[in-house]
């Protein structure tokens, strides 16, 4: 594991900067970054504009005209030294409801196939335990989750879809999302969700949030219906 | 002059691709929600100026091939970036300088003799909702902007009204005592050739290295500095593909995806560069060779595909200066619009003089 007390500062061109503090995909480098979000966004940078969190680093942009990027590297020192003193809280565990399967599903038969399970198996496994949300990425609200188990990884799919509905549950090789937009894609479907996992208008805009903990929970077709129907959207 | 909601702009013809940007969406990477925004980022602020607005203000940008427009009120308004040859009732208007158009008066654009974008801001502002701080349109998300989307035709467009009739107020006497025949009128001056982008055949745009520029061979970074690169028909808001020498990647292992931002210069395994614009998405797992120094994106908004360009290397330091400069060449436009417009002196005629 990377030590985190030498955190590495890479400028990305004039306007941001790269902080690295992990190497590996791997939940102690989440930690890293997620205490360091914090830490960042608890206190006020000069020059700072926002800060994007990613697997194992922070990439942070700031306005060249307010400050140096040595004052600003200075900055950030002080502030992961800080930091790394906080006791991290615990993370939150947010419940995704999936009806799997069947028009809602139309890839989960592939996928028990390919890992010579029955339907029922494949949803028991990729219900069974929390995936931790490591950066919220390549379209809006869409969360990259770790902890896959590999008995139900499946590759993607020869040829992608054009369209999938918002709020698909896919896997691709041992990575496992939830599209919250209408994209083309090639994960493999094998549930979805009723939860709106991005609303612009809402504050912030996002279900889930980097170093969140998603826990799938299996739900009935008949369910799902009466959840669209209550849900304001 | 009309009611609160009144319609000031209708789209006869929307142009190849015609949104409102302004100077994006701020604050909502973490969320995965992309920054958008004007691509050639100087137009738009020069435009605002010479219109009296603010520089967030949103514009119109438009690609190409401009939009015909039908203005359905006297209006305040500029255009400012590539040349996309806009005539005011079928005469040629000045460009990169403030103009004031009769109700009724059709401002149609044709395709870009030079340059590829411009921007068309009016005084006052256009009236859409602002989406997470920004007026700036998300095409692929369908968020922000005129309803999430590129203008069609038979849209219409509102603009602010109050603030549209207080411009046109403080405008001189000559303007409301009547426009004879003249349908269009403006300030004898406007912005000076050299404090002008899209005027350019050909572009030298300067980078820094990028946070893999060390893995990649030697010959592959000699190449980078010395060859030309062509922008190929793929290339559109998220960013231009370039065609050239192949980029070589000597990495030990696969990237792990990290941030990038506008002007990354990332090498897929193909070895052909792509260059992020403003739509590009908020993370990327492709090393990055190169940055392009941020005062050079404005330049860069204006190359068309097929068009070339060349790599100059600069430094983090110079490359920040000149991001200071920039800052005071628009403050000193700011200050000289503003007092040009004191003196007013609109004028029918093409006497022309530069600032």
């Amino acid at each position: 594991m990377y030590p985190i007390d030498r955190p590495e500062f890479l400028p990305l061109g004039d306007s941001a900067v790269v902080v690295r503090l992990g190497q590996e995909i791997e939940p102690a480098s989440q930690r890293s970054v997620r205490q360091f979000m914090r830490a960042l966004e608890a206190d006020s940078v000069p020059g700072l504009i926002e800060c994007v969190p990613a697997f194992t680093s922070v990439t942070v942009f700031y306005n060249a005209l307010d400050t140096s990027y040595e004052n600003l590297v200075h900055h950030l020192q002080r502030v992961h030294q800080q930091s790394v003193e906080e006791i991290s809280e615990a993370p939150k565990v947010v419940e995704v409801p999936v009806c799997y399967g069947g028009a809602y599903g139309p890839d989960l038969a592939f996928v028990a196939e390919h890992n010579g399970l029955s339907e029922s198996e494949v949803i028991r496994i990729h219900a069974s335990a929390p995936y931790l949300v490591y950066m919220i990425g390549f379209a809006p609200g869409f969360p990259y989750l770790g902890g896959v188990p590999p008995t139900i990884a499946t590759p993607r799919r020869k040829s992608p879809r054009l369209s999938i509905p918002p709020g698909s549950v896919g896997i691709a090789g041992t990575q496992t999302g939830v599209y919250p937009i209408s994209t083309p894609g090639g994960w493999q479907l094998i549930g979805r969700t009723p939860l709106s996992l991005f609303q612009p208008q809402h504050n912030p805009p996002t279900l889930l949030n980097s170093g969140d903990l998603v826990q799938f929970l299996p739900i009935s077709k008949a369910q799902y219906e009466r959840w669209e129907v209550h849900t304001p959207s | 002059m009309g009611g609160a909601h009144t319609v000031m702009i209708r789209v006869i013809r929307s142009g190849l691709l015609t949104s409102l940007q302004d100077l994006g969406r701020l604050g909502y990477q973490k969320y995965g929600v992309i920054v958008s925004g004007a691509m050639d980022d100087y137009a738009h602020r020069v435009a605002n100026l010479l219109v009296g607005n603010p520089v967030e203000e949103a514009t119109l940008e438009m690609t190409l091939l401009g939009p015909t427009l039908e203005f359905q009120v006297d209006a305040l308004i500029s255009i400012c970036g590539g040349d996309l040859q806009p005539r005011v009732n079928g005469r040629h208007v000045p460009q990169w300088a403030s103009l004031m158009l009769k109700k009724g008066s059709i401002l149609e654009f044709a395709s870009a003799r030079v340059g590829c974008r411009a921007y068309l801001a009016v005084c006052g502002g256009y009236d859409v909702s602002a989406v997470m701080g920004s007026k700036s349109t998300y095409l692929r998300a369908n968020i922000g902007g005129f309803q999430g989307r590129a203008l069609q035709d038979g849209d219409y467009l509102v603009c602010n009204p109050t603030r549209q009739r207080s411009c046109v107020q403080a405008a001189p006497e000559s303007i409301s005592t009547g426009w004879g025949a003249c349908d269009n009128i403006s300030h004898p001056w406007s912005v000076g050739w050299r404090a002008r982008t899209g005027v350019a055949p050909s572009a030298m745009i300067r980078v820094l290295p990028g946070p893999e520029y060390e893995a990649f061979t030697e010959l592959s970074r000699t190449r980078l500095f010395s060859e030309a690169f062509q922008v190929s028909v793929q290339s559109d808001r998220m960013g231009y593909r370039l065609v050239g020498p192949v980029m070589e990647y000597q990495g030990h292992r696969e990237m792990i995806s990290e941030g990038v931002t506008v002007g990354t210069v990332q090498v897929p395994s193909d070895g052909n560069p792509i260059l992020l614009m403003s739509d590009r998405q908020t993370m990327g797992g492709y090393p990055r060779i190169a940055q392009v120094a941020t005062v050079d994106i404005a330049t860069l908004a204006q190359v068309k595909p097929g068009d070339a360009i060349r790599f100059t290397e600069v430094s983090l330091l110079d490359a920040q200066e000149l991001l200071r400069q920039r800052a005071r060449l628009l403050r000193y436009l700011a200050a000289a619009i503003a007092c040009r417009d004191k003196e007013g002196g609109w004028t029918y005629a093409p006497d022309r003089f530069e600032l």
